[in-house]
């Protein structure tokens, strides 16, 4: 619908968003260094790089989060310093953020009216506003909806009206499609540009970039906290953004030919988790992995993928059913006993459960490992050994840090994650649970944790793969299974599956058309 | 091994920051209340006299024993309030125990000893055991074990109790002499004839114990990770349970402790007399000492000095002794809110030098690339 715009030549109107010569310095770090960006008025335009590229400073120093060290920021033409959210919603500037801000027993009127009660009030006259702008943009937003019915991509549109209930013009997304199945990617995209086509200016952050090429006009691509290129997406593929944004060759996750055998490791029988309320959190959960098999498995956040992990490593004791390591029982034994008879986990959330963020990266190889060699001799840690297996793992799994007497917070996501798969690697697990083993690190620890799955995989493990990224599971499992309100509800082969498959199943579309 | 020496400067820069806001809010106070401040200062920063500093050390020992049983329970986040009806309770039931003369000499002081940790240790473990299978928060139920404490024990002193002819204080059975333990004499560093409590040997045992335990061992680990994160404690195997239940009856043990010193080297009985409150200066104790052995065993000297300094607040400035309850209180409070900010700096610094570090060694390879 915006080729024809898209073809003219703009130059007569004022850009929208200019940032020139954009540097902003942390103790001891340039996050961003001579950043420019031309973003044009009723154009989508995408910002890519990588993890700790730079992109969330630049938001924040857009958002009015953060001031600049150096540069200009000018908006439809005229120069402005930001100082914070509110002058930035002033001058039009609004921020949905990947990390929903609403309240759950609200309604949708409530959340929106909530810190912006001058505008329409909180009665009838900001009901029909919202009804307005839900009209207008196509968002299907019903104002008295309670936020705790409704689903993922339903609170995003929530968030994107409050944005435009606040009059921005300029929004800036981040990293809007990461909690999105496929379907509901597609949906936005169009809200997208609805959005658009009404005059609106929408910035958009992502790394995945086959998305980017598809709904953005503009493509700008920050590498190491500048901007390397501003690129056509008519004129350039995902392979070529991806170089630009790494700066070198990127692997994608390719398995190699089957190295399954019949040998079983992990076997879950009719698995079952009472919830709160009347449904179960998992509900009869069988399941298989066999020595040099990765299982993936599928499915839209919070339909019992982390409570499947948390019962096979024995943070949960199941309510029926059994779960066997190498044919003998480990239902009900305690997490230590689990780890010990040989299961490796990486958890989902890294800081909740996989790190001591204030201590030093020695005693982070050593949790989780607290009566294994090389960490004690008998009931005493043994500080020297634990320090050379450390040193070790730093160097084989290339974790990135100037010393491993620093702590474990102030290293990178990525070198955090390489850290956490390090450590477990090293201890030669007979089954390992990888819970979104890539979540939030760039793409070169991506490529890397890929290639130690896999050749973990070659050695005859067997790895238990839970994923958001459809991509990352299928490139890497030998069967994929997907997980919908706790029951294993399809199971597929990576190898022909589609994603539209795959996406029907997460959310139960396939069983609606039967 | 290599000090490192900025660790180590921004270690001590909370507690002094803290020392210095409350000298300066305490002369605010004072001015405002129109009291000489100069005098005041005088007095307590004069140089303590050689049977004050015996005074001071002994008042440093008890400290440290009751900032050590708080800091087991600091280090995993467990809020133990309940140390000072702990200790009072084990001390009586050990003033007890030793006042009954069953064994003799030193091994009665011995058991005494563990009768006092026991007791302590089961006092505390009601606590412990009502979080882990009631949910009850210890902070809640040990405050409520510490009236229970209180008042059970005065109801048993009375059946405990000894009388002593022209006097109507009520005790337990004075210690014989061979059940003391003997001062140790500082002579020949101080020219004063008073004696440094025999058990200050045990409060720095227990200091070395409770570095060796938590730096040293796989216990210590566990309670230490439980401490920083319980969930990833979780996940990494440890029955945090277990470490609740465990945690709190090593804190009352050592609870059982504090009264020791002044059965076994002062008061040779439990009486209506026994100082209280000795767990709640532990906990200002170890919240300025940091739960680290030394930092504690500095600040409980502090404590005492100012403790012992404060005597002569009334006589030399007119100015009540209170004087220092409200300088000690502005330290604990302020090195609370000290802690955290040179926390968030040191975490900070550290992501920057890291980053740096990692950006001067990529800085060759980059040029690499670029040519």
């Amino acid at each position: 619908m915006s080729a024809a715009l898209f073809a003219q030549p703009t130059s007569l109107e004022p850009l929208a968003v200019e940032l020139t010569g954009i540097t902003k310095r942390f103790p001891g770090v340039v996050a961003n260094r001579d950043i420019s960006l031309q973003v044009r008025k009723g154009t989508i335009h995408a910002i890519v790089g990588e993890n700790g590229a730079g992109k969330s400073t630049l938001m924040k120093i857009l958002y009015g989060v953060q001031a600049p060290d150096e540069g200009t920021i000018a908006i439809n033409g005229a120069p402005v310093h930001l100082k914070s959210p509110t002058e930035a919603i002033r001058a039009g500037i609004g921020m949905v953020f990947q990390h929903f801000m609403l309240a759950d027993n609200f309604t949708v009127l409530e959340n929106v009216v909530l810190g912006a009660e001058k505008l329409y009030g909180i009665g009838d006259a900001a009901r029909a506003q919202i009804r307005k702008i839900s009209d207008d943009y196509g968002l299907r937003v019903e104002p008295d909806d309670l936020v705790a019915d409704l689903g993922v991509g339903d609170r995003q549109r929530i968030e994107i009206l409050k944005v435009l209930y606040r009059g921005a013009k300029i929004l800036i997304l981040d990293e809007p499609t990461a909690v999105l199945v496929p379907q509901e990617v597609t949906e936005l995209f169009s809200n997208l540009r609805d959005l658009k086509a009404e005059g609106l200016t929408v910035i958009f952050i992502s790394h995945k970039l086959d998305e980017v090429l598809s709904v953005a006009d503009d493509i700008t691509v920050i590498r190491r906290g500048t901007t390397v290129a501003a690129v056509d997406p008519k004129k350039v593929t995902a392979r070529q953004l991806a170089e630009l944004m790494v700066g070198s060759e990127l692997p994608s996750p390719q398995t190699e030919e089957s190295t399954v055998t019949d040998e079983v490791r992990l076997e879950l029988r009719g698995v079952s988790l009472a919830g709160h309320g009347q449904a179960k959190v998992l509900d009869n959960i069988d399941l298989v992995i066999h020595a040099g098999e990765i299982l993936g498995i599928a499915g839209v956040e919070g339909n019992g993928q982390a409570e499947l992990v948390e019962t096979v490593i024995g943070m949960r004791r199941p309510d029926a059913g059994q779960v066997l390591l190498e044919g003998s029982e480990i239902t009900g034994a305690g997490v230590r006993e689990i780890r010990q008879a040989g299961v490796g986990y990486i958890p989902e959330d890294r800081h909740r459960h996989g790190l001591l963020l204030e201590a030093p990266l020695w005693e982070n190889m050593i949790l989780g490992h607290q009566t294994e060699a090389p960490n004690v001799k008998g009931p005493l840690i043994d500080a020297k050994a634990a320090k050379a297996d450390t040193e070790q793992v730093v160097t084989k799994f290339d974790v990135r840090t100037p010393s491993i007497l620093v702590t474990a917070g102030s290293l990178s996501g990525g070198n955090q994650q390489k850290l956490i798969v390090g450590r477990e690697m090293s201890h030669k697990p007979r089954v390992l649970i990888a819970a979104h083993p890539t979540r939030g690190v760039d793409v070169g620890a991506q490529a890397a944790i890929w290639d130690l799955i896999k050749a973990a995989r070659r050695e005859g493990m067997a790895v238990l793969l839970i994923s958001a990224d459809l991509e990352e599971l299928v490139g890497l499992s030998d069967t994929i299974v997907v997980i919908l309100r706790g029951k294993l509800s399809g199971q597929f082969d990576p190898d022909v599956v589609t994603r539209e498959q795959l996406g029907a199943a997460m959310t139960g579309a396939d069983q609606e058309d039967e | 091994m290599k000090v490192d020496f900025r660790r180590l400067g921004l270690g001590v820069a909370a507690p002094v920051l803290a020392i210095v806001v409350a000298l300066v809010l305490t002369t605010l106070i004072l001015l405002v209340a129109g009291d000489p401040v100069l005098a005041v200062w005088q007095v307590l920063f004069k140089v303590p006299l050689p049977r004050q500093i015996v005074a001071i050390v002994n008042e440093a020992t008890v400290l440290y024993l009751s900032a050590v049983a708080v800091a087991i329970g600091f280090k995993m986040n467990l809020f133990n309030i309940g140390v000072d009806g702990q200790y009072r309770i084990a001390s009586f039931a050990a003033a007890v125990f030793a006042g009954a003369h069953f064994l003799p000499g030193w091994l009665n002081i011995i058991v005494a000893i563990l009768v006092s940790m026991l007791t302590g240790a089961v006092w505390a473990l009601i606590a412990g055991v009502l979080k882990v299978t009631r949910g009850v928060s210890e902070v809640i139920s040990t405050i409520m074990l510490n009236y229970i404490a209180t008042y059970l024990v005065a109801f048993m002193l009375r059946g405990a109790a000894v009388k002593v002819e022209g006097s109507n204080a009520t005790s337990t059975q004075i210690l014989a002499e061979d059940s003391r333990v003997p001062g140790i004499s500082i002579s020949w560093l101080a020219n004063t004839s008073n004696k440094v409590y025999g058990l200050v040997l045990l409060a720095i045992l227990i200091g070395f114990l409770y570095w060796f335990v938590l730096a040293k061992t796989r216990f210590g680990f566990d309670l230490r990770a439980t401490g920083q994160s319980e969930s990833a404690a979780v996940a990494s195997g440890v029955n945090v349970k277990r470490m609740i239940v465990t945690s709190m009856v090593l804190s009352g043990a050592a609870a059982g402790l504090i009264g020791m010193p002044l059965l076994f080297g002062q008061d040779y009985a439990y009486g209506d007399t026994v100082q209280a409150g000795l767990g709640f200066a532990g906990m200002s104790v170890a919240l300025l000492g940091r739960n680290h052995p030394i930092g504690m065993a500095v600040s409980a000297l502090l404590w005492g000095y100012l403790n012992q300094l404060s005597n002569g607040l009334q006589i030399g400035a007119g100015v009540s002794d209170r004087l220092v309850l409200i300088i000690q209180g502005i330290i604990v409070l302020s090195v609370v809110v000290a802690y955290e900010v040179v926390r968030r700096a040191r975490q900070r610094l550290e992501q920057g030098r890291v980053a740096r570090e990692l950006a001067m060694q990529a800085a060759p390879a980059t040029k690499e690339v670029a040519a």
